[in-house]
């Protein structure tokens, strides 16, 4: 009783394969622009790719190719859609919004009552059932539209960046809520949030540029990233280059030394990842053994905790207030960023 | 409305108050010399005069029916000419906005060699012995010709600004499009197709041209309200006053008392502008 699903979109460069087991949840993670909506779109029916097949619980969502042109209508497909914005129905209350999928589903209008009313209690929502979506706040509908969602059983349930919209005070209240309706549930959550992925998700999959650059537990992925982005999102600098039996080459040529994964082969493509707290900032040089040094220049620095960080030439380093005042940090400023090679982890690409 | 009891800035330069007041009075000044010309002792015996009310009735019955049949031919329209894009729909749209633009009159011709006697579907319809022409039936048919744009108009731009994310999630939902339709599409357009029915109403009942031309003026039979008063007009002119005071007082009671609020079935705090 798997999801498994392959489809390939041309005109957005999309092309993607997973499976998902029965009560599985898996978190999206990637830039702007990199497929995440269009993977939903597709597996909810609302946009068909040029090739490809989805199975979920047995039952063909789509087969398509050259010969092949099977096609099912979103409605059947069992795939319930929670959007960034609530999309409450306006015209209707609370209630009626959350009977909707039963009703749909061809319950009775009592029987799609009840559903509605448990579900409501379920999101702590009960209190709202009469009230208007224009009555609601955000966090209250988007509430109202987890309940709706899981009204209707979906097999499959599909989340859109549902905390994106929320203030801050609603966000952690959502998250909660979403960690409890979702364990046992097969899902995919679409975020920009490593919280997010942390809390709800056992799987991620980072995609860009329509295609899938790391998959794994969330754990593995936060705490050995492979891709750039997924480093960004852990909080870690990654340089990715050729391994070598001096570390990890560029291909601009830089050499980065560091504590190599014994299982690594030579001229294999590797990554070299650091924390930032873990780069020392000078103005000159330094010439000690064990240790990188490289040349950067200031684009940025921002304040991070009660550290600052400074970001030059792709990498970050966090440095206190303290020092970045002794040193009269500015951008534009060519530094020397110098991080010792114990604290770099290289393993492969 | 007084603009200076408004709180916020408008940012509307002074003299366009004066030239919106020109535009006020050059709207409302005909009426005010219409009612100025009415025969007021006479007035309610002339608008109760059997032709006058035959003719009111007429007029009422035959608007509603067109406005019915926009609705029935101009939603579905509106829906394909908003939702599902297909090669020729700007084509399609501007056909069906054509009879905006073009005079009555012709409207009607065309409709005479449609339906007519022996036009292209008069003929057949001849033979199943069904006449059109000339007819109550002609009457309604012109109106629906020159009142189906306004409805697919107002309904098309209703459908484009609350756009398909509703129906998306209804669909996720489970719901099969008619069920969509029914329980989310027609809610959430409702003002929008409510404006429309009325436009299309207003229309129709102020019908003359196409009508005078496919349906003739029988009494009773095809001469509404506005055919009524043209004939008048030749002949008794106060009478003509009387019933266009009359028909001016239906269309203002009508769009009148559609337009109070645009509140029907959508909450005023919803998304659906």
């Amino acid at each position: 009783m798997t999801f498994e699903l392959d489809a390939t979109l041309a005109a957005r460069g999309f092309e993607v394969s997973l499976r998902l087991g029965p009560a599985e949840t898996i978190a999206i993670l990637g830039p702007n622009g990199a497929g995440k909506s269009t993977l939903l779109s597709i597996i909810s029916g609302l946009l068909r790719p040029d090739a490809g097949k989805a199975v979920l619980g047995g039952r063909v969502l789509f087969d398509l190719a050259a010969d092949r042109h099977v096609w099912s209508a979103p409605h059947t497909r069992g795939t319930a859609l929670l959007a960034q914005e609530a999309l409450l129905f306006p015209h209707l209350s609370a209630l009626d919004n959350v009977a909707f999928g039963p009703r749909s589903a061809g319950a009775s209008s009592s029987a799609a009552r009840e559903t509605a009313l448990h579900w409501l209690a379920e999101v702590d929502a009960g209190d709202l059932a009469s009230r208007r979506p224009g009555q609601l706040s955000g966090g209250q509908a988007q509430r109202v539209a987890v309940a709706r969602a899981l009204a209707a059983d979906p097999e499959l349930l599909l989340l859109d960046e549902p905390m994106a919209a929320l203030d801050i005070h609603a966000a952690p209240l959502l998250r909660r809520l979403l960690k409890r309706v979702l364990a046992g549930r097969r899902a995919i959550i679409i975020t920009h949030d490593i919280l997010d992925a942390l809390m709800l998700a056992d799987r991620v999959i980072v995609l860009e540029d329509g295609r899938i650059s790391e998959a794994g537990p969330t754990r593995e992925v936060l705490e050995r990233p492979r891709s750039r982005f997924a480093a960004g999102l852990a909080g870690l600098n990654l340089v990715a280059g050729t391994v070598s039996d001096a570390g990890v080459t560029t291909a601009q040529g830089m050499v980065v030394a560091g504590h190599q994964d014994g299982t690594l082969g030579r001229g294999q493509e590797g990554v070299a990842v650091f924390a930032p707290s873990a780069v020392s900032v000078f103005l000159t040089e330094e010439h000690g053994s064990p240790r990188n040094s490289f040349p950067v220049k200031i684009t940025d620095l921002e304040p991070h905790g009660d550290q600052i960080r400074v970001h030059a030439g792709g990498l970050s380093a966090d440095i206190t207030p303290a020092a970045s005042a002794d040193l009269g940090l500015t951008p534009g400023m060519t530094v020397y960023f110098v991080i010792k090679a114990a604290a770099i982890a290289i393993y492969p690409a | 409305m007084n603009r200076r009891s408004g709180t916020g800035y408008t940012g509307i330069p002074p003299w366009i108050y004066a030239i919106a007041a020109a535009g006020a009075v050059f709207v409302l000044l005909p009426l005010v010399a219409m009612v100025a010309k009415v025969n007021w002792p006479q007035f309610i015996p002339l608008i109760t005069s059997e032709s006058s009310l035959t003719a009111l009735g007429l007029s009422l019955r035959t608007s509603t029916a067109s406005t019915a049949a926009c609705i029935v031919l101009g939603v579905p329209l509106a829906l394909v000419l908003a939702r599902s894009p297909f090669p020729g729909q700007r084509l399609l749209r501007a056909f069906v906005l054509l009879p905006l633009v073009l005079p009555p009159v012709v409207g009607g011709i065309a409709l005479l060699y449609t339906f007519g006697r022996q036009g292209l579907l008069g003929k057949s319809l001849e033979l199943a012995g069904i006449q059109i022409a000339f007819s109550t039936t002609a009457v309604v048919l012109a109106q629906t010709f020159v009142a189906l744009p306004f409805l697919v108009v107002s309904l098309e731009g209703a459908l484009r600004t609350a756009g398909n994310k509703y129906e998306a999630v209804a669909a996720t939902l489970g719901a099969r499009p008619s069920t969509v339709l029914r329980r989310v599409t027609i809610p959430l357009v409702l003002p929008g197709l409510a404006a429309g029915a009325v436009l299309s109403f207003a229309r129709s009942l102020g019908e003359f041209g196409a009508t005078l031309t496919f349906a003739g003026s029988l009494q009773g039979v095809t001469r509404t309200l506005p055919l009524e008063i043209y004939l008048q007009r030749e002949t008794d002119a106060d009478a003509a006053v009387a019933l266009s005071l009359l028909l001016v007082a239906v269309a203002v009671a009508v769009v009148g008392l559609s337009y109070r609020r645009p509140r029907i079935g959508v909450a005023p705090e919803g998304a659906f502008r």
